[in-house]
């Protein structure tokens, strides 16, 4: 029981840690880490819930099934959005460097 | 390398002040899970959840393991589903960048060539067992799927010369084995018992195994290949490089 619970506050605690990181930095690869870390914390609470302390060593195999594909389907997604992530950053980098070379004098993009 | 240089000092700028804004969204995160926590810590742990109608079931499902039966049996819909978005990533990464593969100018180190050598063929053992394993215990195709892929990460970070000489259409043969076993399963369950994916009586374990293996493969082709980082250079039209 208690055992579970803390399973459950810790999820709970990494699903908040990651939400917090998500909207706060801006950088695409901390955005993603924060997803990662918020997905890691529902995974938690799902397994820590499909745990029944009454049967014995009983667990719900329906939670188990969708946290056993969550993280395939996780790795996929972080993998995806890295590269979305690294094209932004190429694409991005092209026009900064467009605009820092035609007028050499300012110092920036930034207005 | 200036550039770069100046881009740090600017974001780190704009990190530094820890505003109004950002406190009052902190304390709204706070807010939130403590509620939450109340939540859950209230929340009823009587309820078995569903766990009472798949036992009931069990011995319909023609497997032993109740993960396995509601994966691939249960709810196979779902399975078929997050395969086809496996498949679906690969084909976004495949589609937005060309594989980095860079060519071996230094030999490979006996160290490292050794622990390749003594690691791949254990992993792939693993994980056949593993998929073997799902029908009566904790296992199936996404674990044995996952050493398989960490095994593929293993070949291609030890940047093994032959990985080169693997033809493309053996790749995508691979990639959508998985997914053309689970849907040619889930048509031929339609066309014989006239719904998707009820397997025919008594052939539920050997259909779910076939598919468990099938998927095993093209899961850890994906995730290898999602590691890969883009399309391997030799797909693209003309430009075969060695």
């Amino acid at each position: 029981m208690i055992t579970t619970l803390l399973y459950s506050l810790t999820g709970l605690i990494l699903f908040g840690m990651g939400l917090f990181t998500l909207i706060i930095h801006s950088h695409p690869l901390r955005k993603i880490l924060a997803i990662n870390v918020m997905a890691s914390g529902v995974f938690l609470i799902l397994i820590a819930t499909a745990y029944t302390p009454l049967g014995q060593g009983e667990i719900d195999p329906v939670p188990h099934a969708m946290v056993l594909t969550g993280i395939v389907v996780s790795v996929s997604v972080t993998a995806l959005a890295l590269i979305l992530a690294c094209r932004v950053q190429e694409t991005s980098n092209r026009t900064l460097r467009k605009k820092t070379k035609q007028p050499k004098n300012t110092k920036g993009p930034k207005s | 390398m200036k550039k770069g240089k100046k881009i740090k000092k600017q974001t780190r700028n704009r990190r530094r002040p820890f505003d109004g804004l950002q406190a009052l969204f902190l304390f709204l995160v706070f807010c939130l899970i403590t509620l939450l926590g109340a939540i859950l810590s209230n929340s009823p742990r009587t309820v078995s959840g569903l766990a009472g109608a798949v036992a009931s079931l069990q011995d319909q499902s023609g497997v032993e393991s109740p993960v396995t039966a509601v994966l691939l049996n249960f709810r196979g819909y779902d399975t078929l589903l997050e395969v086809m978005v496996l498949l679906l990533a690969v084909i976004g990464v495949w589609s937005l960048a060309k594989a980095p593969f860079p060519t071996p100018e230094t030999d490979i180190s006996p160290v490292q060539m050794g622990v390749v050598r003594l690691l791949a063929p254990v992993m792939c053992l693993v994980a056949a067992y593993l998929v073997w394993q799902g029908s009566h215990l904790a296992g199936g195709a996404f674990q044995g799927g996952a050493i398989l892929g960490a095994a593929g990460v293993l070949l291609l970070v030890s940047e093994l010369p032959w990985l080169h000489a693997i033809p493309v259409y053996v790749l995508r043969i691979g990639l959508v084995l998985g997914p053309l076993v689970f849907v040619g399963t889930a048509l031929s369950c339609l066309f014989l018992t006239g719904t998707l994916l009820a397997y025919p009586k008594g052939t539920a374990g050997w259909l779910i195994l076939l598919i468990e293996t099938a998927c095993a493969l093209s899961i850890g082709l994906t995730l290898a290949l999602l590691f890969g980082g883009g399309r391997p250079e030799s797909d693209v039209p003309g430009g075969d490089s060695p």
